[in-house]
């Protein structure tokens, strides 16, 4: 057996143990504390208890919400990291974000969100598709001949989008504006069952995939020309990965509203304790992102409770905070 | 010549024209290497060496002519096929990830990974302890890649190559920044597997008395274009020099192993050595 997979099973081992333990506690804890041992006996017995209601309706969806968002995000950051060669590149730096954002805040002013539940996300997923097909066509049909410019003209796209954003949200009324701001600062919560099991669905299939391009990941972390020297067929490779992480963004963004940091740190976390082997990095980032989100979500609707902070401020200063501090350390 | 003759041609490159950029291209570029051979490639800057050594992994595409490997044109090859055949060490590749030695070489083993491939089999580890055996760099194995020297970065980047287990070895400048004692074990090891393992080797330099002791041919180029290609006597004469590097130098003789050398002569001292040129050539034991 190979000593690298003997360690690779540990490490994910211990990751998931954590996530799971994560799991339990933030089931157990929030405006009503119910204690871990008491979880047990009310998922088996006490199906008309109140505790249910809440477990089952409140708490379930947005861990598993959590799990995907919070993985989705770290692949996605993991991928452009390694693709761009560049530390500082995280989900949103491609526009994306600032894609749906755009995409949900035409149907808030429009007023469509009111008929029909799912056309918030639904526009978000539209809007995050034009900036993926816009990037990738850019990408696809050469016209960008270096890598590193296409991460420009991603920033670009950005920094448009985000504009026409603020353009959009002038012309909005007072309540709109509320609601596409509370939008902005990022929510676990989703209220439709169906769109929480699709983005865990799509975000875990997307880890499956992407693993299988990891040892091409560590190839292409050498550089592009070194990467076609080991014969890899750098373009298309890059084409895929760049996909998935743009459908994996895409998909967070519009559910859960723009959360940031979870991309940028936990890559870099990751590959501070683990090295740089992506085989290793890609598992334990989708973990680790899911327990980091859990945890700052954990904190977002404990610490000022019975209210509740948007998602998005919490990873913001843990993140931040987090990142001076290896940053500092090393 | 009569063992060279029976020998095979491992790269034919005929009437090859090619560019990186717009304003400098390959031209009319032909060539062969045989087997077991170590072509030097010398010319000033900007002549074109790297590029041609690009040209042959197939990195810069033919724009006219042809590059063979193994009488089929590289271009019919599949690209993780190729790379299990021609390797490069470039000038250019940076250690600068943070990825200890042994797991850096064994990214060289990609163009053996079969599709499914997770794992790294015992057959590439085996190879992998092998060539940093052959490289000396056994003991650095733990170490991490942008804490090395540049003798030992070296040194890590040809056993990346060699670990990909090639039969034509393409080397951008080995030699470059390193002290005459790192030259000169990277220049041994390069014969050694020329002989050992018969691999054919196309090597650019820049310091000419180097290319003159360790290559069969040289090729001496100028503007994208082959100026002249021969053994080290035919090439490395005043007159080739003079008229590609633009500057005087003086032709001599290794004592030992009676290969041309080529001596340096600063501007102060030119008119002398003009004058004197023939004398001091042949008063050189």
């Amino acid at each position: 057996m190979n000593r690298k997979a003997i360690k690779w099973g540990i490490t994910i081992s211990i990751l998931l143990t954590i996530l799971l333990s994560v799991c339990l506690i933030a089931l157990s804890m929030g405006t009503m504390n119910i204690s871990i041992d008491q979880l047990f006996w009310i998922f088996f017995k006490g199906v008309d208890s109140i505790e249910y209601t809440i477990l089952m309706e409140i708490r379930v969806p947005r861990i598993l919400v959590g799990i995907a968002v919070g993985g989705a995000l770290s692949l996605a950051g993991v991928i452009l990291q390694a693709i761009f060669r560049n530390p500082l590149v995280e989900p949103y730096t491609l526009g994306i974000s600032g894609g749906a954002a755009l995409g949900v805040s035409i149907c808030i002013v429009l007023s469509l969100n009111q008929h029909y539940a799912l056309s918030l996300p639904f526009f978000g997923m539209i809007g995050a598709g034009c900036i993926i097909i816009i990037i990738y066509m850019l990408n696809a049909l050469g016209m960008v001949h270096n890598i590193q410019r296409l991460l420009l003209i991603g920033v670009m796209i950005s920094f448009i989008s985000n504009s026409l954003f603020m353009l959009i949200i002038s012309l909005s009324k007072s309540e709109q504006m509320h609601s596409i701001m509370f939008w902005t600062m990022g929510s676990l919560e989703e209220p439709n069952r169906l769109l929480v099991y699709g983005l865990l669905a799509v975000s875990l299939i997307g880890c499956m995939i992407i693993s299988i391009f990891s040892s091409d990941l560590n190839i292409l972390s050498l550089g592009e020309e070194d990467a076609f020297y080991l014969g890899l067929n750098v373009e298309r490779i890059r084409n895929v990965l760049l996909i998935m992480a743009s459908i994996l963004t895409g998909f967070s963004v519009s559910i859960s509203g723009i959360i940031g940091f979870v991309g940028l740190v936990v890559p870099h976390f990751v590959r501070q304790f683990i090295g740089s082997d992506h085989r290793t990095i890609i598992p334990a980032s989708y973990i680790t992102g899911a327990i980091f989100l859990i945890l700052c979500d954990l904190l977002a609707r404990t610490i000022i409770r019975p209210m509740e902070l948007p998602v998005g401020i919490v990873t913001g200063l843990v993140g931040g905070t987090i990142f001076i501090y290896a940053l500092v350390k090393k | 010549m009569s063992n060279t003759i029976q020998k095979f041609p491992v790269l034919t490159v005929s009437q090859l024209r090619c560019s990186q950029s717009s304003q400098f291209q390959l031209n009319n570029i032909s060539f062969d290497i045989v087997e077991g051979c170590c072509v030097g490639i010398i010319g000033p800057n900007g002549s074109g060496k790297t590029t041609l050594l690009k040209a042959v992994t197939g990195y810069i595409p033919a724009k006219q002519g042809n590059i063979c490997y193994c009488n089929h044109s590289i271009e019919s090859y599949n690209q993780k096929d190729l790379s299990k055949e021609i390797a490069i060490v470039l000038q250019s590749t940076e250690l600068d990830q943070s990825i200890c030695v042994e797991d850096y070489i064994l990214l060289g083993r990609n163009p053996y990974k079969k599709r499914w491939q997770f794992w790294e089999s015992e057959h590439d580890l085996k190879t992998v302890k092998k060539m940093m055996k052959f490289t000396q760099i056994e003991s650095l194995r733990n170490r991490q890649i942008n804490a090395l020297s540049g003798g030992e970065k070296q040194l890590v980047r040809i056993a990346r190559a060699l670990a990909q287990e090639p039969k034509l070895f393409l080397l951008d400048e080995p030699t470059n920044h390193l002290d005459i004692a790192h030259q000169l074990q990277i220049l041994t090891l390069l014969n050694r597997l020329k002989r050992e393992n018969n691999m054919s080797i196309m090597i650019v330099l820049h310091d000419l008395n180097l290319a003159s002791e360790f290559c069969d041919t040289l090729i001496l180029m100028q503007h994208g274009t082959i100026f002249r290609m021969g053994s080290a006597k035919e090439v490395l004469t005043y007159q080739n020099i003079e008229s590609v590097y633009h500057t005087t130098v003086v032709e001599g003789e290794n004592p030992i192993s009676k290969k041309p050398y080529v001596f340096l002569v600063s501007e102060d001292n030119l008119d002398l050595s003009k004058t004197q040129s023939k004398h001091i050539t042949e008063n050189i034991p």
